[in-house]
């Protein structure tokens, strides 16, 4: 019953997944920058800064299948730590600006100018520095995921409940955001970025680099999250998705186990929404919004979740499948969407990965049993 | 027969003639008034003749007046009359009727001249006409007038007013006013009691502020009564404050409340997470339009009532839709909630883009009927909007029939039986599979009546029931899932915090704290306000 992890380290697909990774990261910006415009072989920048995006969203969804293929954690709020990062990066980009905006104002950005504020609030302080921004990214999500984390999971708030109150949370963030009094540019939000470090964001140079952070980001965080779900930690967390309370009955103290990886998973939200930002340019509040949120649930699911490559996949192939629908017909995207939402969950439960589970190891395994609070279980 | 018939045309006859030689006998009035501004006294004739023609009483003056108002009223001095120009300058009119007199161009004309004491004097006795106009809203403005402005120049119109006035309420207010000018002007110490003692009684805001201009004029214990009676006032004030509060909150509730009942069978009853359930409430709205633009295209006379015909088309519009997702889709995810989440989700976003698709992204528009407009004036300074009111009884009265059918009928009966023990019920000859079927119907087709009510109070466009999805799931959390009665608790808590909030925190924060303040309630009963207890709840 137990999705227990004997296998290598990766498996086979996940070793697949790290080498196309690579790959990309590496032809990509190559194709993009090294091959002449005429050339049929050369990559636009817009495709650069779009598989970019995806690859964004791919550690987006790699995030959630962390918390909910291998602890049941159904979070419908993901999005919520994932705009907590673009906005921590997004207001390095800004005191970035300095003299340049509308305004000219050094001291203040330019939305704080036309608000008539006086002074930068005091949670602006240290972003004119890229470390403590960079510090931000990680510690905003986590310090988020913490707290939520903590009240919840301490008081045994499971299943549906918690994905009605995640999806609260990055609700009540939402609409805190919209406020111009919070000081985070209101329904603006942050955009006119000018440079990060000192390179200009425009131009491809920064923006390949932004892409190959992206893949190695997502590579690096495949890698932690699967040495953690392959470690004794590990099945603890399976062990927790399959039946919560027997596990807390062999001595557990699952909350903690619960909180270690939500923490770690919105960190890793936030990562990719930093990254996200410098690309897209701009993060406002509809970041927050609880679609999006369950929109990066429905990519894990369709991907394929307990499985992480699966969730990266799945993220990119209906990010792509968006892109491509929306330019073309653009009315029918949320049929396509909703369609999908219904269809995977009635027809496919093991997602994408399950149509390769030839050469993966899905297939020696019994389905993947997840919600497992929803099920009355004999022993409980 | 003959004989009443003409008995019936002499009155008719005779009471035409008599109302004729009235309005002839106010226009010879009016004339001989305007005559007198002419008097050829300067300034004195002409203030002469606007306290003649302020005393006609007769709206025919106001014409004249407003025109020497503005500089429009002038003397021909050919033959001797006054006439009024007209806006473009080129006309004469005729001062009564407004009628065309003839050009302006070839007539030596004079303008009356005023200065600023002059129109003091015309308002005044324009304000003073209109005290006597014949249509009660028009007297009740200008009585309301005086009272904030407390001129004193009003209190001759005004008293010749109260003389004739004969509607009670008017005659209050105008007693009021004839004391808010005591108030500002008089001296005398029993007449300034019996003053404030007169606008105290009337404790609104207005009251409050004629009563405060008055402070520091007054002294000794006429300044204590005075004070006194502000406080009075504005411990009154408060409390209606208080009651307003809760009125808009329990209407807030009443809306919560029409959102979540529907949640509370699908979700509370069935375990099913419907997130389409605001798609449920959005598809009852366009019924109601649809219903709506049906009645006004073939019966346009019972268009007012197209609202109540909505009621049924929208219960099975809405229901018919539930019970087709509910054998489609969610009968193959029972016991995987979260599974239902996304497919239902899925539903959500193909039911507002089909919507879309169909009826077009904008708003549409319902027409409230006349029964449903307008408001209730309990006291000054709080009144009941018609539709919150009816929303509240609608509310209530779903609720109760709901109540009674889960109680008392057979289906309600079963629709408990499957919830509690499956098993045993299709053992004692349940179909528990029509029974899901029709539970999630009728909690869709309340989802449909609630969108009834909505389109009354909110925009009618696809995104109508994404507004409404988190806080109905949050209302039936919050009030614990699986009873109703929880939920109708948690409507009304909700509701009512929320509007209790607003005036400090603003309409945002207010929600916002709501949001955290459920979550952390969420932590210290996970279960909600009235959880169920046994050993199936942890299923």
């Amino acid at each position: 019953m137990i999705n227990t992890p004997t296998s290598p380290l990766f498996g086979r697909a996940g070793i697949v997944f790290l080498g196309i990774l690579c790959a990309v990261a590496g032809i990509v910006p190559a194709l993009n920058l090294f091959v002449s415009p005429a050339s049929p072989l050369h990559v636009p920048d817009y495709i650069v800064t779009l598989v970019g995006k995806y690859l964004c969203y791919a550690l987006l969804a790699l995030s959630v299948d962390l918390v909910w293929g291998f602890c049941g954690i159904l979070s419908l709020g993901h999005g919520a730590f994932f705009a907590l990062g673009g906005y921590a990066i997004g207001m390095y980009m800004m005191r970035q600006i300095g003299a340049r905006g509308v305004y000219g104002n050094a001291a203040l950005p330019d939305f704080m100018v036309f608000l008539n504020w006086k002074e930068l609030p005091w949670y602006w302080y240290g972003f004119d520095f890229f470390p403590f921004a960079a510090l931000m990214v990680l510690v905003a999500p986590g310090l988020l995921a913490l707290v939520f984390g903590w009240f919840a999971f301490r008081s045994r708030v499971t299943g549906v409940y918690l994905s009605i109150i995640t999806q609260a949370m990055t609700f009540a963030l939402l609409l805190a955001f919209f406020r111009n009094d919070m000081g985070f540019g209101g329904n603006n939000g942050l955009t006119d970025f000018k440079e990060i470090l000192g390179y200009s964001i425009q131009v491809p140079g920064t923006r390949a680099v932004l892409f190959i952070l992206s893949a190695l980001a997502l590579g690096l965080c495949f890698v932690i999250a699967r040495v953690i779900v392959n470690s004794k930690f590990g099945r603890v967390l399976v062990g927790i998705r399959d039946a919560e309370s027997r596990t807390r009955f062999l001595g557990y103290r699952v909350e903690h186990y619960k909180l270690l990886i939500f923490v770690v998973s919105a960190i890793m939200a936030g990562i990719a929404g930093a990254l996200y930002v410098p690309q897209v340019g701009i993060i406002n509040p509809s970041e927050f919004s609880p679609e999006n949120s369950i929109e990066t649930v429905i990519w894990t699911a369709f991907g394929g979740r307990g499985t992480l490559w699966g969730a990266a996949l799945g993220a990119i192939v209906i990010n792509a499948t968006k892109s491509w629908v929306t330019g073309a017909l653009p009315e029918i995207w949320l049929f396509v969407l909703g369609g999908l939402f219904i269809f995977v969950t009635l027809f496919m439960p093991k997602g994408l990965a399950g149509l390769f589970s030839g050469w993966s190891q899905v297939k020696a395994k019994r389905p993947i049993k997840i919600a497992a609070s929803s099920q009355p279980e004999a022993a409980e | 027969m003959a004989c009443s018939f003409m008995t019936r045309l002499i009155i008719i006859l005779a009471a035409f003639v008599f109302m004729a030689g009235q309005s002839l006998a106010g226009e010879v009035a009016v004339r001989a008034a305007i005559a007198k501004l002419a008097g050829g006294n300067g300034y004195q004739s002409i203030e002469d003749g606007i306290a003649a023609l302020g005393a006609t009483g007769d709206p025919a003056a106001a014409l004249s007046l407003n025109a020497l108002s503005d500089g429009r009223l002038v003397l021909n001095k050919t033959d001797n009359k006054i006439y009024v120009l007209d806006a473009s300058g080129a006309k004469l009119l005729d001062p009564v009727t407004g009628g065309a007199a003839g050009e302006a161009a070839g007539a030596t004309l004079e303008k009356l001249k005023i200065k600023n004491s002059i129109r003091r004097k015309i308002s005044a006795a324009l304000s003073g006409m209109t005290l006597l106009a014949k249509d009660r809203n028009v007297r009740l403005r200008a009585v309301q007038t005086i009272f904030t402005s407390a001129d004193a120049t009003q209190l001759e119109a005004l008293e010749s007013a109260i003389a004739v006035e004969s509607d009670n309420e008017i005659k209050i207010r105008m007693a009021q006013a004839r004391a808010a000018i005591t108030l500002a002007t008089s001296k005398d110490k029993a007449a300034l009691k019996e003053a404030i003692g007169t606008i105290a009684i009337r404790a609104d805001r207005e009251a409050l502020k004629v009563l405060g201009n008055a402070i520091g004029k007054v002294d000794g214990e006429t300044a204590s009564l005075l004070e006194s009676s502000i406080s009075g006032i504005n411990g009154k004030l408060r409390l209606w404050n208080l009651v307003q509060n809760v009125w808009y909150g329990l209407s807030l509730s009443s809306v919560l409340l029409l959102a979540a009942i529907g949640l509370a069978i699908t979700f509370g009853v069935m375990g099913v997470i419907n997130m389409a359930h605001g798609e449920m409430v959005m598809l009852g709205a366009y019924s109601t339009y649809v219903v709506q633009q049906a009645f006004n295209a073939y019966l346009p006379s019972a268009a007012p009532f197209a609202l109540l015909a909505a009621l049924p088309a929208a219960f099975l519009v809405s229901g018919l839709v539930g019970v087709l997702i509910e054998r489609s889709v969610i009968r193959h995810l029972y016991g995987r909630p979260l599974e239902t989440l996304l497919a239902t989700w899925g539903i959500s976003l193909i039911l507002q883009q089909g919507t879309r698709s169909i009826f077009g992204p904008t708003n549409k528009e319902v027409v409230t009927p006349h029964w449903m407009s307008g408001s209730m004036e309990i006291v000054a300074g709080l009144s009941l909007t018609m539709n919150r009111l009816i929303i509240l009884l609608f509310a209530l009265t779903v609720f109760t029939a709901l109540m009674i059918m889960m109680r008392k009928s057979a289906i309600g009966l079963q629709m408990r039986a499957v919830t509690q023990n499956r098993a045993m019920a299709n053992a004692m000859g349940i179909r528990s599979r029509w029974v899901d079927a029709m539970t999630f119907g009728l909690g869709s087709g309340i989802a449909g009546l609630a969108g009834v009510a909505l389109s009354q109070i909110d925009n009618v466009s696809p995104n109508l029931g994404q507004s409404y999805i988190i806080d109905s799931f949050l209302v039936v959390v919050f009030g614990g899932v699986g009873n109703l009665w929880g939920t109708f608790a948690g409507a009304l808590t909700l509701g009512i915090a929320n509007k209790f909030l607003e005036p400090f925190a603003g309409a945002v924060l207010a929600k916002i704290f709501i949001l955290v303040a459920v979550i952390l309630f969420i932590q210290k009963k996970p279960r909600g306000l009235f959880a169920l207890k046994g050993r199936w709840v942890d299923a």
